[in-house]
């Protein structure tokens, strides 16, 4: 695929790696805005110096690179393309500072509740486990409550917003998460929004030409489960 | 205190010893926006709170024209963001400043908060743990300091109020601990800039006291190490 260089609001990179739901965050903003971008797939046990000098902090993915000055953090990333490219729609802030506050509330709630309950519920077993899910489960029916209450498509409204970049990108993980561990996390009579708004969202444009294998990720994550879920070894 | 703010009626939910309240409390202040201040009883929430943030329960919240805002950083926001021609801007106007401000934002809550957290609950070499990682935190904040009064330039900011808010209190952890978490000689930029915000106009009025905030935290510490009741 031609990757332009320069867009007339000049050069973007994106580092990341392919699994990871906070890239596709970044990469499905990218694409809703249209803008070209090189995508540079970084090996996190072996990290580049571009990556560790952009991110000297946390030396995580995503980062974008500007102009060559890095922007990190994927909801941070996420507001900056909105910002910088605001009169590309669609918008995916909204524009009234009440409704930014609220869709600022849920991507609090969803990176600060949703996801370590995901891990939880990945990592554990067991009791341990069992809380992480009622614990999701709670979280999501509160989100369920949210959607019905925009009484929209989408969190952000008619458009994929915030919100929905914010939760949709663990969509694909959730949905793994539900076959690996053979547990229902969204139920679709308890939450019929949740459930149509993530299929929705899956098969949305700028989003599913941007998310990670499925088979890949199954096996990546069964990979993962499997060494979390063993018995330990004994002495 | 007028009830009324120029933009409709404003209310503040809190407790002013939560450093996260002190963050709202600082920012409408240093915008000049006057409010009513309801203080609340954590430990017997009204039934205002409950309906304004039943998410979460938590304080602060704020109320503008009976619509809440809840989570004290977003709430600062909403404040830059619905009173964004009273002077000072809290954000930076150009896209990429507005991202650094916010991820040094996210970074004191996302690193800050624990680990001094840690520091005041934990004991022995946990503490230690905590310290020393409080400790490299601020010598990363101390960097981004180079040249500028304020983090956020010549004026208060988002990253100023972030951290500002928590000042009084990682004070007050430093008494009770016997720790040194802002060290003069290994962060003098971070030594000067906490004098300087303490002492800084519509800052210093709504900072807590910090006598009072000792005596609180003291009992809060008593009632963590005292053995648990029972038989």
């Amino acid at each position: 695929m031609a990757v332009e260089d320069c867009e007339p609001k000049g050069q973007v990179k994106l580092l990341g790696t392919s699994q990871s739901p906070f890239v596709v965050r970044v990469r499905i903003a990218l694409a809703l805005k249209g803008i070209h971008y090189e995508y540079i797939e970084e090996n996190l046990q072996n990290k580049s110096p571009l990556m560790l000098q952009s991110n000297p902090v946390h030396k995580k993915i995503p980062v974008l690179l500007h102009n060559g000055k890095p922007v990190c953090e994927s909801m941070i990333i996420v507001q900056y393309i909105e910002e910088t490219w605001s009169s590309k729609a669609p918008n995916l802030v909204p524009k009234d500072p009440y409704d930014r506050a609220i869709a600022r509330f849920w991507v609090a709630f969803v990176d600060d509740k949703v996801g370590p309950c995901i891990r939880g519920i990945f990592m554990g077993r067991g009791d341990e486990q069992q809380k992480a899910v009622e614990e999701l489960v709670a979280n999501f029916l509160w989100l369920e409550e949210a959607l019905r209450t925009s009484g929209k498509a989408y969190f952000g409204g008619d458009e994929i917003g915030l919100v929905d970049i914010a939760l949709g990108s663990r969509s694909q993980w959730i949905k793994i998460l539900e076959k690996v561990t053979n547990i229902v996390l969204i139920e679709p009579e308890k939450m019929p929004l949740l459930r149509a708004w993530m299929e929705r969202f899956l098969e949305a444009d700028g989003v599913k030409q941007v998310l990670p294998d499925e088979a890949k990720m199954l096996e990546f994550a069964s990979a993962i489960r499997a060494r979390f879920a063993a018995a330990p070894a004994g002495n | 205190m007028e009830v009324c703010g120029e933009d409709g009626q404003l209310k503040l939910l809190g407790q002013p010893y939560s450093p996260f309240v002190v963050r709202v409390s600082i920012a409408l202040a240093v915008k000049g926006i006057h409010y009513e201040f309801i203080e609340e009883d954590i430990h017997n929430k009204s039934e205002l709170l409950l309906k304004s943030n039943p998410v979460h329960k938590k304080i602060p919240v704020l109320i503008h024209n009976g619509k809440p805002v809840c989570e004290s950083m977003n709430i600062v926001q909403y404040i830059e963001e619905a009173w964004g021609n009273k002077a000072p801007n809290i954000l930076p106007k150009d896209p990429y400043d507005r991202a650094i401000a916010r991820f040094w934002a996210a970074f004191v809550d996302d690193k800050f908060i624990p680990s001094i957290w840690g520091v005041f609950k934990d004991e022995g070499e946990e503490q230690q743990k905590a310290v020393e990682e409080t400790v490299a935190n601020f010598l990363l904040l101390e960097e981004t300091l180079s040249g500028k009064a304020y983090f956020g330039g010549d004026e208060i900011g988002l990253v100023d109020i972030a951290l500002g808010g928590l000042l009084v209190t990682i004070q007050t952890v430093e008494k009770i601990t016997n720790s040194v978490l802002i060290d003069k000689q290994k962060m003098p930029l971070l030594s000067a800039w906490a004098d300087k915000f303490c002492k800084a106009d519509r800052v210093k009025e709504v900072l807590p006291d910090p006598a009072t905030l000792l005596k609180l935290m003291w009992e809060r510490k008593a009632k963590m190490t005292s053995p648990p009741a029972g038989n």
